[in-house]
């Protein structure tokens, strides 16, 4: 097995505006984000030899052709729940670390503002018996909420200022973000305050629901050099699919996540990251709800098991903080969370951090950065890590 | 010798009472919950009669009731299936009538008797709607009995039974009518109750050589508490040969209502007694029953007793009559539900004969050590559990808001996602223990979708048999 380590290079990034973009159709979003992509790598939709598509709710890859009108290029669509914008990256960087293309154009997408209620509806998918409880996704990720708190003894005024504070942190990223829906900073009383969704998570532990698109064009690093000086190469790709494990297994304890557990550990194999909370300088996770950027704290390594209240406490995540620089884009939190979009989005700031482009929010000396997805719900997810550098 | 050999009854958790906003009476009866129907109820009951029993033996079914959710589809089939029967069994719906539980309970030990059947299980269960503010709604109750019949380890014998059909248009409910109607009160009971009831027991009581006297219990049906007050003088019978008719507290269960006083009076029956059980509807029927040595030595069931001491009243009558309504998009598929109805009605787990590990749904390959179709069927059903985590959500709405979302991982093993019911939200904590009922999830496109939800624990050992 072979690692995808310094393989593929990205030369070019974009991101639309995130938000409810009443005005904006699928396309338009697709095209607000693929137009910077060509005009950041200096190229232009002729000179791309293949495309891949994140997305759930679009069915095919032809929804791109349409957008920024290829003619007759190959476009394969992915879908892999949350994971899928990073799970398109991953593929298309297989191909151009094979050498099947030179030139690759990897986009996500999701218009989720048209569905006429302000929470996520998924995809409806095949007829089914409708026996299973019919669960919206804050309540399935307060199920790991209440259990972490149980388990490691938090009460839930404790457990609640811990989810608080990480509230707070990705609003006041994203305050710094003009690409970001929600950019207003929030108090620690306002979250804790906050309508209660599904106990205990309350609105501001809950990620908004946005329209968004993220675009990036790669190369091979021999290639990307002919291109501009301040490419960024892939370091390591994971994904780890469930297998129902945590819903079979009457041991799993919900207080953890297999998924991110095994894609991370794949990841650091290729990328040769031994101490992760020492190595990684910035990372974008899915704080779908703020107890998922507290467990993944943990899965990936940057906390020990029951103890990232302590890091929290300490602001070890925040821009000013002594640890890896968690969502310094706002996160989910404040971008929302367009499925097919997001998992781009979060390499877009990476990018943009390991360039030094990152403006009011920019860490200093990122040398390595990684992004974190997480699909599903407790008991079964796909989880998704990649990890990016600077170039030698 | 042909009769009962085990009994079990349902009723639901929650009343009405005194301290009900927009009840307006101190009487007390229980009310289905949101998600509860005659068949949720002939389940539970069913489920306690059978526990601790061998479900193997059983060869019929009948459920009676007024009330099925269905006018054309068998509620006995569902009932059999969820309690767990076997599949080559026979069953029936009684229907219709008041008398249908009674009917059942003659069916029933007819079909011992001749041999057709070495044990039938006779559920009745009805939750019957009146004009709000009446004397019906006032002394009806939901709730619902079963019954085991057999001819080993009875422990009553049903000696002989009586009756009499009877056309009049007294009470009934046409198709599309929420409410029951009457004809004015002093018809009914003079020429119906008052008459056809007597003429049913005095039938009984001279086919089998026995004077009034001569009965230690009687069970009588009675629309309220005065004209079954007034039934008992009329018979001459004394205030201790009268099952109490539980008005205040069970009410007048309807066609489920005769079955569930006989159960009360067999929990305080000694061995050698009479009880005499009458029902009316379109007729009436009348039953002699003989206690024998047995029931010295029969426990372990929830019953009418337990079941009264097991109650919340409600805050208000609000929920009343609610249904839950499907999301857009009509009912659930009949093949993909079909195709799992092993583990949605019977909450068939199965466990890997490789690994050990107990698995909830089925699956083809194990989850744990990756053996394909090596399996042994778990019924979780009737396992106490405890909820591992929890969430209570706030999005969805609804009548049961916050709707409670648990993980149930069952003694013995297995786990599940179920919804949980008859909760108040401080009862939705990790490791509470819980028990399994079989509700109506909702209701569309014409279809009533059943599954399993987790309860609080109302009795310790859930349907394995009090101990």
């Amino acid at each position: 097995m072979q690692s995808i380590k310094d393989r593929v290079a990205i030369v070019g990034m974009g991101c639309s505006k995130f938000g409810e973009r009443w005005d904006m159709g699928t396309e338009d979003l697709l095209v607000e984000s693929t137009s910077e992509a060509f005009e950041d790598a200096g190229v232009k939709s002729e000179d791309i030899q293949a495309a891949w598509l994140g997305t759930q709710n679009q069915m095919s890859g032809q929804i791109l052709a349409q957008a920024i009108k290829t003619e007759y290029i190959p476009i394969t669509r992915i879908e892999n729940f949350c994971a899928t914008g990073t799970n398109a990256m991953m593929d298309a960087c297989f191909a151009v670390a094979a050498g099947i293309y030179d030139l690759v154009l990897v986009a996500g997408v999701e218009k989720l503002k048209d569905s006429g209620v302000g929470f996520l509806t998924g995809g409806g998918g095949q007829p089914s018996a409708q026996t299973a409880p019919g669960v919206p996704p804050p309540a399935q990720f307060a199920l790991a909420a209440n259990r972490y708190f149980y388990q490691y003894g938090l009460s839930y005024e404790e457990g609640k200022q811990m989810l608080a504070k990480i509230d707070v942190k990705n609003h006041y990223n994203g305050s710094l973000n003009p690409k970001a829906h929600f950019q207003r900073a929030i108090t620690e009383e306002q979250a804790i305050n906050a309508p209660m969704q599904a106990f205990p998570l309350g609105l501001y532990d809950c990620c908004g629901v946005s329209d968004g698109s993220a675009a990036a064009i790669i190369t091979r690093p021999e290639i990307a050099k002919t291109m501009r000086d301040d490419y960024i190469l892939v370091k390591g790709l994971g994904l780890g699919v469930g297998a129902q494990q945590g819903s079979l297994r009457d041991y799993y304890d919900f207080t953890h996540f297999d998924e991110a557990v095994y894609a991370s550990r794949m990841a650091y194999e290729q990328a040769g990251v031994k101490n992760p909370r020492e190595e990684i300088d910035v990372c974008e996770v899915h704080d779908c709800f703020s107890i998922t950027e507290a467990i993944t704290m943990e899965d990936v390594g940057f906390s020990p098991r029951g103890m990232v209240k302590n890091d929290i406490d300490n602001g070890f995540f925040e821009l000013s903080g002594d640890g890896p620089k968690v969502n310094t884009d706002g996160g989910l939190k404040c971008f929302g969370h367009p499925i097919g979009a997001s998992g781009i989005r979060m390499i877009y700031e990476v990018y943009k951090q390991l360039q030094g482009k990152a403006d009011k929010r920019q860490v200093k000396n990122v040398r390595l950065g990684m992004t974190h997805n997480l699909g599903g719900q407790p008991g079964s997810f796909t989880g998704a890590i990649s990890i990016w550098g600077t170039r030698d | 010798m042909a009769g009962i050999t085990s009994y079990g009854a349902y009723i639901p958790f929650y009343r009405l009472g005194k301290d009900t906003a927009g009840w307006g009476s101190p009487i007390e009866k229980p009310v289905i919950n949101f998600d509860e129907d005659s068949i949720t109820m002939a389940v539970a009951a069913g489920m306690d009669c059978i526990s601790g029993g061998d479900r193997e033996l059983v060869d019929s079914l009948i459920f009676a009731t007024t009330t099925s959710p269905y006018i054309e589809k068998q509620g006995a089939a569902m009932v059999a299936a969820v309690v767990d029967l076997r599949r080559d069994i026979a069953t029936n719906d009684a229907t219709n009538s008041l008398r249908a539980g009674t009917q059942a309970l003659r069916s029933a030990v007819d079909a011992v008797k001749a041999g057709s059947a070495k044990q039938v299980m006779v559920t009745a269960a009805d939750c019957r709607t009146g004009t709000p503010g009446t004397e019906f709604d006032q002394t009806s109750g939901d709730g619902a009995g079963a019954l085991l019949i057999g001819d080993e380890g009875v422990i009553a014998e049903v000696i002989d039974s009586y009756s009499v059909s009877d056309e009049v248009l007294d009470n009934w409910r046409a198709e599309g009518d929420g409410a029951v109607r009457s004809w004015e009160d002093r018809f009914v009971l003079q020429t119906g109750y008052l008459s056809v009831m007597p003429e049913a027991i005095q039938g009984l009581l001279k086919k089998v050589n026995l004077g009034i006297k001569d009965i230690n219990k009687a069970v009588l049906y009675g629309p309220n508490p005065r004209r079954h007050a007034e039934m008992a003088r009329q018979l001459g019978l004394d205030a201790g040969q009268v099952q109490d008719p539980l008005f205040g507290q069970m009410g007048n269960t309807g066609a489920a209502y005769s079955l569930m006083q006989l159960i009360a009076a067999l929990e305080g029956a000694k061995p050698g007694q009479k009880i005499l059980v009458a029902s009316y509807g379109d007729g009436a029927d009348a039953i002699l029953l003989e206690t024998t040595d047995q029931i010295a030595n029969f426990n372990g069931k929830r019953g009418i007793k337990g079941n009264l001491e097991k109650k919340r009243i409600r805050k208000s009558v609000g929920v009343r009559g609610a249904t839950l309504k499907g999301l857009d998009g009509g009912g659930p598929s009949a093949s993909a539900r079909w195709r799992d109805r092993e583990s949605i009605d019977r909450l068939h787990g199965a466990k890997c004969l490789s690994c050990g590990l107990i698995q909830y749904p089925p699956q083809r390959i194990c989850s744990r050590c990756h053996t394909k179709d090596q399996w042994e069927t778990v019924r979780l059903s009737d396992k106490p559990g405890k909820i591992f985590t929890f969430s209570l959500d706030y999005l969805v709405g609804g009548v049961d808001s916050p709707l409670a979302i648990t993980i149930i991982n069952f003694e013995g093993g297995g786990r599940g996602m179920f919804t949980m019911t008859d909760r108040e939200v401080e009862d939705v904590q990790c490791e509470k223990p819980v028990e399994m009922t079989f509700r109506k999830l909702r209701s569309s496109g014409g279809v009533h979708n059943y599954f399993w939800k987790a309860m609080p624990q109302r009795f310790q050992g859930a349907f394995q048999g009090i101990a």
